[in-house]
């Protein structure tokens, strides 16, 4: 790795004031993907900013009047630590324990998963899904940018110089809710995602009141299928409903063929992984453990 | 100017400092600065887990934390694992059932069979695979490391109860 420096600010006004100084920063938090990037020199900055000390970016607070605030360096160990998060957003503990190993989990926080934006991120279709937003702070205050809109291509995200990631927002769980995230990979644990799906539904008398979906690894960004959820508003929970929408999740992804599979396969793997996500989901809001 | 960083931690509860560069990983430091070179480097990315240490009491690979990441912080590696000369049940256990053939995995595979058997003392074998299924052994297939788990995890409880 060349040279860089190392901060450690204790307050978001510091962090800001580093990024938008002369050394071109990059920000640590679990620094599970930046260290493997410095390392293979990807980029080119000379300053690392460990944002580990901000309590804002450590804050994990469930309000039952607001929802779920979590801190953008906030690890994953810690989120499906909690019992009240995971009963709450089981949808977010299925992302936070499947990312990398124990080990990864130790470190790598939700908040890095979103900025980094690769197209496979784990946690970013279930954050959309979820209707999350971002909080992101400046020197000329704070804005909030919906998870759907957070990233803008492959590794690229909306975060302009001098812009930090905060804290993501969590709409409060509705009742008769439930969501689920599934990813397909080849091996059984630590593996990029050839297609995920998370969704995020809303039951009432045995109708879908609402439901959002979005993909992982099946384009440039996580893709968010509007038309997929709408398609199941006012429709009865049944396996017709749910064939629909998964259908049209297929039909919007726009994966490429790779290593890691081919465009007939990942679309496939949509219809599939989105079917399941949902029964499960409808499952959960039933008050049933998946 | 480049600057050295001077970094003051625990490791293995002894009080360590060390000067290190902002860049150099805790891997790095722990071999080329303090001199532990238990802890190996496998692929230096964070896949193969060879490098796992306890980082304030969670397993980490200390190729994806910095140097001075760990100022303040409490680092245990596989030197504070035996005491004195008394192995640990489970670094008896992989000797006994031949869990290692080259041995660089093995450090790694001991700090987190410990870190799982020190908060679960009986996991099932899916349990057991699910912990470490971030740390790679290209040689023994990985049967053996789970069974010499599953032994030292019984050896444990018989001692304890």
């Amino acid at each position: 790795m060349r040279w860089v420096d190392y901060e450690s600010p204790s307050t978001v006004q510091e962090a800001i004031s580093l990024l938008s100084g002369e050394k071109k920063a990059n920000m640590l938090a679990g620094g599970t993907d930046v260290l493997v990037q410095l390392r293979a020199g990807r980029g080119d900055a000379n300053l690392i900013v460990d944002v580990k000390n901000i309590p804002e970016l450590n804050e994990m607070t469930l309000d039952p009047g607001q929802g779920l605030t979590l801190g953008a360096a906030v690890p994953c160990y810690k989120i499906y630590g909690d019992a009240g998060i995971g009963k709450a957003y089981p949808g977010l503990i299925d992302c936070a324990s499947l990312i990398g190993g124990i080990q990864i989990q130790g470190r790598a926080s939700i908040g890095g998963n979103l900025c980094n934006a690769a197209p496979s991120a784990d946690s970013i279709p279930m954050l959309i899904a979820y209707g999350v937003t971002a909080t992101i702070a400046s020197a000329d205050g704070t804005r909030e940018v919906a998870a759907e809109d957070f990233c803008s291509g492959p590794g690229r995200n909306v975060l302009q110089p001098g812009e930090m990631l905060v804290s993501m927002h969590f709409p409060l769980p509705k009742a008769n809710s439930g969501a689920r995230y599934l990813r397909f990979i080849p091996r059984n644990e630590m593996d990029i995602a050839v297609a995920g799906s998370g969704v995020s539904i809303v039951i009432n008398d045995g109708v879908f009141e609402s439901a959002r979906i979005a993909l992982a690894s099946v384009a440039p960004i996580p893709l968010f299928i509007k038309d997929a959820g709408e398609a199941l508003q006012g429709q009865p929970v049944n396996d017709a409903s749910i064939a629909k929408a998964s259908a049209l999740a297929k039909a919007a992804a726009k994966p490429i063929t790779d290593m890691r599979g081919t465009i007939e396969y990942r679309k496939h793997l949509c219809e599939v992984l989105t079917r399941r996500a949902l029964n499960d989901a409808v499952r959960r809001a039933k008050g049933e453990q998946v | 100017m480049q600057v050295k960083t001077r970094v003051e931690t625990t490791i293995n509860g002894e009080q360590v400092e060390f000067l290190c560069e902002p860049r150099q990983s805790l891997l790095e430091c722990l071999r080329d600065i303090v001199g532990l070179t238990g802890t190996k480097e496998g692929c230096n990315d964070g896949n193969c887990g060879a490098c796992t240490v306890m980082f304030d009491g969670r397993i980490v690979t200390s190729c994806l934390v910095l140097g001075v990441e760990a100022n303040g912080r409490e680092i245990n590696t596989v030197e504070g694992v035996a005491e004195g000369s008394a192995l640990h049940e489970i670094q008896k256990a992989f000797l006994q059932g031949a869990a290692l053939q080259c041995g660089i995995c093995t450090p790694g595979f001991i700090m987190a069979a410990k870190a799982l058997l020190d908060q679960e003392p009986n996991p099932s074998e899916e349990r057991i695979r699910f912990w470490l299924a971030n740390n790679l052994c290209r040689c023994t297939g990985y049967d053996k490391i789970i069974r010499s788990v599953q032994d030292a995890a019984a050896k444990m409880q018989e001692t304890n109860a």
